[in-house]
């Protein structure tokens, strides 16, 4: 598997966009993620108006064996969740960097210790 | 101290096939090739193939084997004609469950018992100890038998394929020696999914040679490589326990609605005799709690642990739960006070992390196959 070089990454799992001209990213969680968790039946996200904090919990995902948090990788307010993702879970195992991501936020914090892709694929083994 | 996990006979095929891999009972197990769901259903349309060498198996031989059983377990396997199984269970002194098994009566003085893999030791443990008095030998052959299962609609067309054995004559919970792939087996016609389908018992040397045989055959039919995951919601679908969790030293088999595999009417004494008797009394007349099945209204899923609760109080407790594949929703096995557990009760819901969820009670199983 390979982790898109454009996104950066939290050590729990998280990818995060490079922001838009309004400050906006897009936030899912990786492929090695989604692969550990197996098939994901229920998500749920944050509701749109949220804070959500760094480092936090914002809400949680079903697979068939386990439930994850879902940790916020910055802080800001949650504008947007995708409701493709709530409707069909298996996004986020079939595309999970791309139709799978699972909310966008606007940016007031991020953590100093977010990873590229090259150290989150020696992070992540 | 920690012990590496056990390898089975087909670990670098588990491992060429990309499986994930997981620690079950001591042993390193595939939990899944690709997506469970897919295995899952797989099984339920089509075939799937499984590596089940954790399982363990012990073998009794000896003129006093049947009464040796007979005294050791709960059912009258004395009673059971050669080339036939059953499914019993063997119990304390106090009534609880030790293990549930599958015993196979091979022969007029040969019978195996097969354990599940957590209980394997306590299971040989006691039944060495209780057939201490008959004459009768009781083997470790653990290390002698690979198990390989093909379960799922299409199976008895692939395993007809790479075998000769009279398929058709052989029932449900039946066993019979022969070859398959050339490899020699014993062929029995059991399983752990609620489909039709086969468990083949093999030297582990044979094993690599049986999968692949097994794959080719089955890959016009669909057949797929199967994890202990979808094995575990094929199960629960089924309404079939899992040791560990429905079944524990701490619950009897009357507990479990499983009663009807203590054989009271049978010759002399067994392990558990008295106890029993009196949880059976009691199931009859004060069942504490029932084994039930429920299906969620939402899509949050019930985990094993998690409360069952009615009215604002705790009316009992999920033993297994997951996201089935056939239902498309969240299910569960729990026990739940008996005021609660007739099908169809109203305002029964299970508290998931802090959030009351609302389940419908519903009779086991939740998936029967149509014959």
């Amino acid at each position: 598997m390979s982790n898109p070089q454009h996104l950066r990454y939290s050590k729990e799992h998280e990818w995060l966009s490079a922001t838009d001209e309004n400050g906006v990213a897009t936030v899912g969680i990786t492929e090695f993620a989604a692969n550990a968790l197996g098939d994901v039946v229920f998500a749920q996200l944050p509701a749109v108006g949220d804070t959500v904090t760094a480092g936090e919990t914002c809400g949680e995902l079903e697979s068939t064996k386990s439930v994850s948090d879902l940790y916020a990788p910055v802080t800001g307010e949650v504008i947007e969740t995708n409701q493709d993702v709530v409707d069909d879970p298996a996004l986020v195992n079939s595309a999970p960097f791309e139709g799978g991501w699972l909310f966008k936020v606007k940016i007031t914090d991020e953590p100093a210790d977010l990873l590229t892709a090259d150290e989150y694929t020696d992070f992540a083994g | 101290m920690t012990v590496a996990p056990r390898r089975t006979a087909l670990d670098a095929t588990h491992r060429a096939l990309g499986a994930t891999m997981t620690d079950f009972a001591g042993w390193d197990m595939p939990l899944r090739y690709g997506s469970e769901r897919d295995e899952h259903l797989a099984v339920r349309t089509r075939a799937g193939l499984f590596d089940l060498s954790h399982m363990g198996e012990i073998t009794l031989t000896g003129p006093q084997a049947g009464a040796a059983l007979d005294f050791a377990l709960v059912g009258n396997l004395s009673a059971l004609a050669v080339g036939r199984a059953r499914y019993t269970m063997i119990c304390n002194a106090e009534g609880g469950i030790l293990d549930d098994l599958i015993v196979y009566r091979l022969g007029e003085q040969e019978f195996m018992v097969v354990a599940n893999a957590s209980n394997a030791q306590t299971v040989l443990d006691a039944l060495t100890e209780r057939a201490a008095g008959f004459d009768t030998e009781v083997r470790d052959d653990r290390d002698d038998y690979a198990l390989i299962a093909v379960q799922g609609p299409a199976s008895p067309g692939i395993l007809k394929s790479v075998t000769d054995a009279d398929l058709d004559g052989l029932k449900y919970y039946a066993g019979l020696p022969g070859t398959v792939a050339g490899v020699p087996a014993l062929i029995a016609r059991t399983g752990y999914t609620g489909e039709d389908g086969f468990e083949l018992f093999v030297a582990p040397a044979d094993a690599e040679k049986l999968w692949q045989a097994l794959t080719e055959a089955g890959a016009a039919a669909g057949l797929v490589p199967c994890g202990l995951s979808c094995r575990d919601t094929l199960r629960l679908e089924a309404g079939m326990p899992l040791y560990g969790h429905e079944l524990t030293t701490a619950t009897t088999p009357f507990d479990a609605g499983l009663g009807r595999v203590v054989k009271f009417d049978k010759q002399g004494d067994f392990v558990g005799r008295e106890a029993l008797q009196a949880a059976a009394a009691r199931a009859e007349t004060a069942p504490p709690r029932k084994l039930v099945g429920l299906v969620a209204a939402g899509r949050r899923v019930p985990r094993a642990g998690y409360q069952v609760v009615a009215g604002g109080e705790v009316v009992g407790e999920v033993t297994s739960g997951a996201p089935s594949p056939t239902l498309g929703k969240p299910i569960a096995i729990a026990y739940v006070d008996a005021a609660h557990a007739t099908p169809g009760t109203e305002g029964v819901a299970v508290d998931i992390r802090g959030s009351h969820e609302a389940y419908e009670v519903v009779a086991l199983p939740f998936y029967k196959r149509e014959r």
